[in-house]
């Protein structure tokens, strides 16, 4: 991206001032080095977004942000219902509620080192990974509409963890306002067996280890000492939320053309949130969220399983779950007023400061963990949300690394098999349905995670707090 | 089904995968293209064309008709649990489309499954005449 073209606010805070038909500046969250590096497409969809009605403050990027489908993905927008604002499936994805869960295993890697490989390969026998896989449930259509009204608090209620695994879940693992009439019949034929399931792509399950503490007194309130192996699981809302965000698709183009909406592109179809196109979208959306919660619960449940089956003595606690492509209506400070805005996170994590009520109140006074993912060979990070986060950025902060690379380019520069082997030269050992899927997701593929996590620290928008190594990796 | 006289090819995208359909008609290049979407999937090489499904879709141009012929064939292939290799569009126009697939049961050994594609996308959507031919093309997200 171009230098040029923007004001630095700050080290890490830049402006894309507010021209043309933009109603509010476009914001990026980087450091120089990334901005450079940063695709121009970035440019044009912040810009694109901040033309977009109701939008308030700024269109928003993470340090992470690359091209997506009309918003970028890394994009934060916030949206009010009175001043027009609308919903859009761009600024929510096609896998709804994709997000990460943290697991504590309370055991140090030296206990588990010698078990590494018995554990993965007992959980690539139990977690159903890959194209077209099915689970062990088969849900009855009014057991699918329990899991799309009450997500995971539904499945724990059958037997499928704990109430303390709810209390450490985004939401406690169940949105209101979903209304399954708004899921269409082919959503619902889609999911058959699909709770449960991990996918394929960049979807996955590591066994991590802490290697470093940057605030040894919120790691302590999070429970994360050095040495402490985790469980996190990366996924989302399956064949169900993919169709959702189908579906809607072309239902928003019909709605962004009856309501007269000026979408600069095609894939920021949008309805005014009060319209009856915007709300029966966010009734699906918030299906397809719950959905989300009620797949990672299944696999918790699974992960207890596996971890009995080869260390019985083992209790698995959770540190948090979060999802990355959402929409959620939240209280914010906007111009000095308490305002209720629906805001998009599309590859973007929430991350409420220490006084936000709706976080686990373990985590009160302390603030949100924020779990974002590395690949297969490099760290993924906990940090903790801010107050000035909040007031920045609508509490949010980047997901991921964001690609450097194609798949296409990825797959020709690199071969599963022996990505498997040079991982596990380096003490990594990689489980996955598909070699050439590995070869996609290898780790050069991706950007620098610490580049991306170090802009989001120093620009104030989480703050360090753990970094977890990855020991052994299951891959759809 | 026939002599194939079309082709399909994949274009560059930062996250995901471009897909293009070529052909002498448009329903050629449709098809093309639903062959290109599925071989991201599995080995379209593998499959063997012993099931048909039916699709048939509407849009309000031709455009989006591509995309939900294509997530069309997503759903079925997902709802039926099998792998689609072959496809044929039977009527289309602007609005509406009738075609239909051939594949098997997913079978993991023998059509080594990839990756899967959640969705048929708008982004860098085309379709169209270019150099005297038709070209179908849009991303999928992976």
């Amino acid at each position: 991206m171009e230098l040029r073209k923007l004001k630095r606010q700050k080290e890490y805070q830049w402006i894309i001032p507010q021209t043309g038909d933009m109603i509010v500046p476009g914001q990026i969250f980087a450091s120089q080095q990334l901005i450079e590096e940063m695709d121009e497409k970035v440019y044009e969809q912040v810009t694109n977004v901040a033309c977009l009605p109701g939008l308030q403050r700024f269109s928003i990027a993470m340090p992470d942000a690359h091209w997506g489908y009309g918003f970028p993905i890394g994009g934060v927008a916030a949206f009010d219902p009175q001043e027009g604002g609308v919903v859009s499936v761009g600024g929510v994805g096609f896998d709804v509620n994709c997000g990460v869960r943290t697991l504590k295993t309370g055991m140090v890697w030296e206990d588990i080192k010698p078990h590494l490989r018995s554990i993965i390969d007992t959980l690539f026998s139990i977690v159903p990974a890959g194209v077209g896989s099915r689970g062990e449930i088969s849900l009855s259509s009014s057991q699918i509409q329990e899991v799309l009204t009450k997500g995971a608090q539904w499945v724990v209620s059958r037997g499928y963890g704990t109430h303390e695994d709810l209390d450490f879940t985004e939401d406690r693992g169940m949105v209101s306002g979903a209304d399954p009439s708004a899921v269409s019949e082919v959503a619902l034929r889609r999911e058959r067996r699909q709770v449960g399931t991990l996918g394929s792509g960049n979807h996955y399950l590591e066994i991590q280890r802490v290697d470093e503490i940057y605030n040894p007194e919120v790691a302590q309130k999070f429970g994360l000492a050095v040495d402490d192996v985790v469980v996190t699981i990366h996924c989302g809302s399956r064949a169900l939320g993919h169709q959702v965000g189908t579906d809607y698709l072309k239902s928003l183009a019909a709605a962004s053309r009856k309501y007269g909406i000026p979408i600069r592109e095609r894939e920021l179809v949008c309805a005014p949130i009060n319209s009856p196109e915007g709300r029966q979208y966010f009734s699906a959306v918030n299906c397809a969220i719950n959905y989300a919660f009620a797949n990672r619960q299944v696999i918790t449940h699974l992960v207890r399983l596996g971890f009995e089956k080869v260390l019985p003595k083992v209790e698995i606690h959770m540190l948090y779950d979060i999802g990355h492509n959402t929409c959620k209506v939240e209280r914010h400070q906007i111009d000095g007023q308490s305002k209720e805005v629906y805001v998009h996170r599309k590859g973007a994590t929430r991350a409420f400061g220490a006084s936000r009520e709706n976080i686990p109140s373990a985590y009160r006074g302390v603030g949100q963990p924020v779990i974002v993912g590395g690949t297969m060979g490099t760290a993924s990070y906990i940090l903790v949300g801010t107050e000035y986060g909040e007031q920045v950025a609508f509490a949010s902060v980047c997901h991921g690394a964001g690609r450097r690379m194609s798949r296409k380019k990825a797959k020709k520069t690199w071969r599963g098999d022996r990505l498997v082997r040079e991982l596990e030269a380096k003490g990594i050992y990689v489980r996955g349905h598909s070699f050439a899927g590995l070869a996609e997701e290898a780790p050069g593929a991706y950007k620098d995670v610490s580049e991306v996590i170090e802009a989001i620290h120093n620009a104030g928008l989480a703050s360090k707090v753990a970094r977890l190594q990855p020991m052994g990796c299951i891959k759809g | 089904m026939g002599a194939s006289s079309g082709s399909y090819s994949y274009f560059e995208h930062k996250a995901d995968m471009g897909i293009a359909g070529t052909g002498p008609t448009l329903e050629e290049a449709f098809s093309q293209a639903a062959r290109a979407m599925f071989g991201i999937m599995v080995e379209v090489d593998q499959v063997r064309p012993q099931k048909q499904v039916s699709v048939e879709c509407q849009a309000n141009d031709v455009a989006e008709l591509f995309v939900e012929w294509l997530n069309a064939l997503l759903a079925e292939a997902d709802i039926h649990r099998m792998a689609l290799a072959r496809f044929r569009v039977d009527s289309l126009s602007d609005y509406h489309l009738v075609g239909c697939a051939w594949g098997e049961p997913l079978d993991t050994q023998r059509h080594h499954p990839k990756i899967e594609v959640k969705a048929a996308t708008y982004a860098m959507l085309f379709v169209g005449p270019e150099k005297g031919q038709y070209v179908a093309r849009c991303v999928v997200d992976l």
